[in-house]
């Protein structure tokens, strides 16, 4: 390798950081599910498949920025969230574990099937956004979508964090994912509160479809891409924990760019299953998980 | 109730006689086998039309000034008049190998040409083997095809192997036209079957013929991002980047290599998703610059007036342009009348037989190519592909410099001060 200079280093130790608080924000939806009802939901990169495609009908028919959007894509989500959990989730609460894999698992295909019927297999992208171009720093170039991107999931990671550790409600949904049982004697609703959860873990990955729409292509599979990392981020940062997703998110990110640009791309999907694969065997319970 | 159905029996039969009495006279059926439904039916349709098209100027039905090959119809078959009998794969090489079965016992059609996609194509035309009867690939690049020593099968259109040839052909008379060097090479290709083959031939002939590649890498089209890849590619400094792509990671790599401010004096595309149309769409300015080959482009017209004439009457007709591939449709179709016209017969030994007799020139086709002319594999010798280099959002031919409405551009202008 030639002219490996700091410059070449320090960039793309920044492209991965900023990758890795995308997988972040992501996998942060998923764990919360998971974290209060033990529940997989393969369904959840279909969420962020429809936050892109919320952000893009917003801007192609209303010309509104996925910036601007953004709020109303949350609260789509979120309703949605609901919305399945009331439909769907609910009846299964009780039925083997299986048969809970095999429900998100049919939402994940439903929800690409009608995407991929009612707005068709093409890659489509925001063409104008708020935020393009791209800034330089001490030689290190930052791609404006990116960074705000970034930017934007380290807010909204910190937004639920605050609120899971710092308010009345965010208390209520830790308790029971803690200890159902004893927090439903405390007087919490129980049912509410994995209605809760779905609704924020679907808005995480909405405003990640949202921030992810200004500079990544859109199309009915793009769930595909990004679930399987978020699955080995959740893994590896706990099953159900926040700031384990978070750093873990920022781990796989730097894992997946320095491995790829050192051993080669080829192998970077490799090195981060493998990653997955070691953490497994040897501390299954994640970086913060529960014991 | 009982009479009149038999009355209905005996029309249809009467009907059939009929039918069947007009098709040995003055009918010629040709099976035509494309993706008519499923996800590529939008392709199918058109390349539906443009045979569609070029039966209707070998039957006459509409007057061609010009030279065009078969143009003069089928004076040797007492001006017999050419009916294309459609069959649809679906994109399934299954499907393929049943319609072209179904076309030719039940259809009795004289040769069959398709199917557009390769693995279509390769079960399609074991079925016409089998039989007997000449196929005729007008749009397949896959390069095996013409590798399995087939006797009924003939292809008009360039292979990948010969695309990939084209590269090197193209940096050399450039590099001479330019007096410039471009002999440092990098390969980032995606890493299914048809960037790993395309990778292969690459590196092969760069060795034949005193390249040398810098950086060589296979990625996977599926990702997240393509940090690694094009920091890579960076520290390797080629002055040439040759890349093979579909669209998503076409339009991925493109705003990575602005994010990252990468752009090595030449990117040397190859087809695929940055010949796609939401490739520009998509990218706009950013999308420009970039050289890739083609099988074919609207200006040559240009150059050759009968592209323009041709393209005229598929506006007229069904509103929309020639592309690369509906192009090499209509070609095959007026290749398979040249053929059937010279055999005087519908015999398919005797087709055979004229086919592998074709010897059509350059200023009869509406290709970039310089003739038809099948070898002993049925592979048409004189095929080439062309270079086009996207220009303010337009696909201008550069090269062959015999066929070029513009000049190419050199080099890729640094992303800042664009």
């Amino acid at each position: 390798m030639t002219n490996l200079t700091v410059t070449l280093l320090a960039q793309t130790v920044a492209s991965g950081l900023m990758i890795g608080l995308i997988y972040a924000l992501i996998a942060i939806g998923l764990t919360l599910i998971f974290g209060v009802m033990d529940i997989v939901n393969f369904a959840h990169g279909e969420f962020l498949m429809l936050g892109m495609y919320a952000s893009f009908w917003g801007a192609s028919l209303f010309l509104l920025d996925p910036l601007v959007t953004l709020p109303l894509t949350a609260l789509m989500l979120f309703a949605l969230g609901v919305l399945i959990y009331r439909l769907v989730i609910r009846r299964i609460l009780a039925a083997p574990m299986l048969s809970q894999i095999f429900a998100t698992f049919g939402m994940m295909i439903l929800l690409r099937g009608v995407a991929q019927f009612l707005w068709k297999p093409d890659h489509r992208t925001v063409s104008h956004s708020l935020v393009e171009g791209k800034i330089t720093v001490l030689g290190l170039q930052f791609g404006t979508p990116q960074l705000t991107a970034s930017l934007g999931a380290v807010l909204v990671t910190g937004g639920i964090w605050w609120f899971l550790n710092r308010t009345r409600l965010g208390t209520a949904l830790e308790a029971t994912s803690i200890d159902r049982e004893a927090a439903t004697l405390m007087g919490i609703n129980s049912q509410r509160m994995f209605a809760l959860a779905w609704g924020l873990g679907a808005a995480c990955a909405g405003v990640a479809g949202a921030l992810l729409s200004t500079y990544f292509p859109i199309f009915p599979e793009v769930g595909a891409d990004f679930i399987l990392i978020a699955f080995v981020v959740v893994v590896l940062g706990g099953f159900g924990s926040v700031a384990g997703a978070f750093w873990a998110g920022i781990i796989v990110g730097e894992v997946e760019v320095l491995g790829g640009f050192f051993v080669g791309p080829a192998y970077k999907t490799a090195l981060v299953l493998s990653l997955f694969l070691l953490v497994l065997l040897f501390r299954p319970r994640g970086l913060m998980g529960k014991a | 109730m009982k009479r009149l159905f038999r009355r209905l029996c005996l029309g249809a039969l009467g009907c059939t006689l009929l039918v069947g009495a007009a098709r040995a006279d003055d009918e010629i059926r040709i099976g035509a086998i494309y993706p008519l439904t499923g996800a590529a039916a939008g392709t199918g349709v058109e390349l539906k039309a443009a045979a569609e098209l070029a039966a209707a100027i070998v039957n006459k039905e509409i007057p061609l000034p010009g030279n065009l090959a078969a143009g003069a119809g089928l004076p040797n078959l007492k001006g017999a008049k050419i009916k294309l009998i459609f069959g649809d794969h679906q994109g399934n090489p299954q499907v393929g190998a049943t319609e072209a079965e179904r076309l030719i016992t039940q259809e009795h059609v004289v040769a069959l040409i398709g199917c557009y996609f390769s693995n279509v194509t390769a079960t399609a035309s074991q079925v016409a083997e089998r039989y007997g009867v000449p196929f005729l690939n007008a749009s397949s690049s896959s390069t095996p095809l013409t590798e399995r020593g087939f006797k009924w099968f003939f292809r008009t259109s360039p292979h990948d192997d010969l695309f990939v040839a084209n590269f090197y052909d193209f940096l050399k008379e450039v590099e001479q036209k330019k007096g410039i060097k471009l002999r440092k090479l990098a390969l980032f290709n995606e890493n299914t079957l048809w960037g790993g083959e395309t990778t292969k031939i690459e590196v092969k002939l760069a060795d034949e013929q005193g390249f040398s590649v810098a950086e060589k890498i296979l990625y996977p089209a599926k990702s997240t991002q393509m940090t690694s890849e094009v920091q890579r590619l960076k520290a390797a400094d080629p002055q040439v980047l040759m890349q093979s792509s579909y669209l998503g990671d076409a339009i991925m790599s493109m705003k990575s290599y602005k994010e990252l401010g990468f752009a090595p004096p030449m990117i040397l595309a190859n087809d695929a998703g940055f010949s796609d149309s939401e490739y520009l769409k998509t990218l706009g300015k950013d999308g420009d610059y970039v050289l890739s080959r083609e099988v074919w482009a609207l200006d040559l017209a240009d150059r050759n007036p009968l592209i323009k004439q041709v393209n005229d009457l598929m506006q007229a007709r069904n509103k929309v342009n020639l592309n690369g591939n509906s192009a090499r449709v209509f070609t095959g179709i007026a290749v398979l009348a040249d053929a059937i016209n010279r055999a005087g017969s519908t015999e398919p030994e005797a087709i055979r037989k004229a086919l592998q007799e074709t010897n059509i020139p350059a200023d009869q086709i509406i290709m970039p190519w310089k003739g038809i002319k099948f070898d002993e594999k049925g592979q048409n010798a004189l095929g080439t592909g062309i270079i086009v280099q996207v220009l303010n959002g337009q696909y201008r031919t550069v090269w062959p410099f015999n066929l070029a409405t513009t000049d190419v551009v050199y080099p890729f202008p640094k992303w800042e001060g664009r």
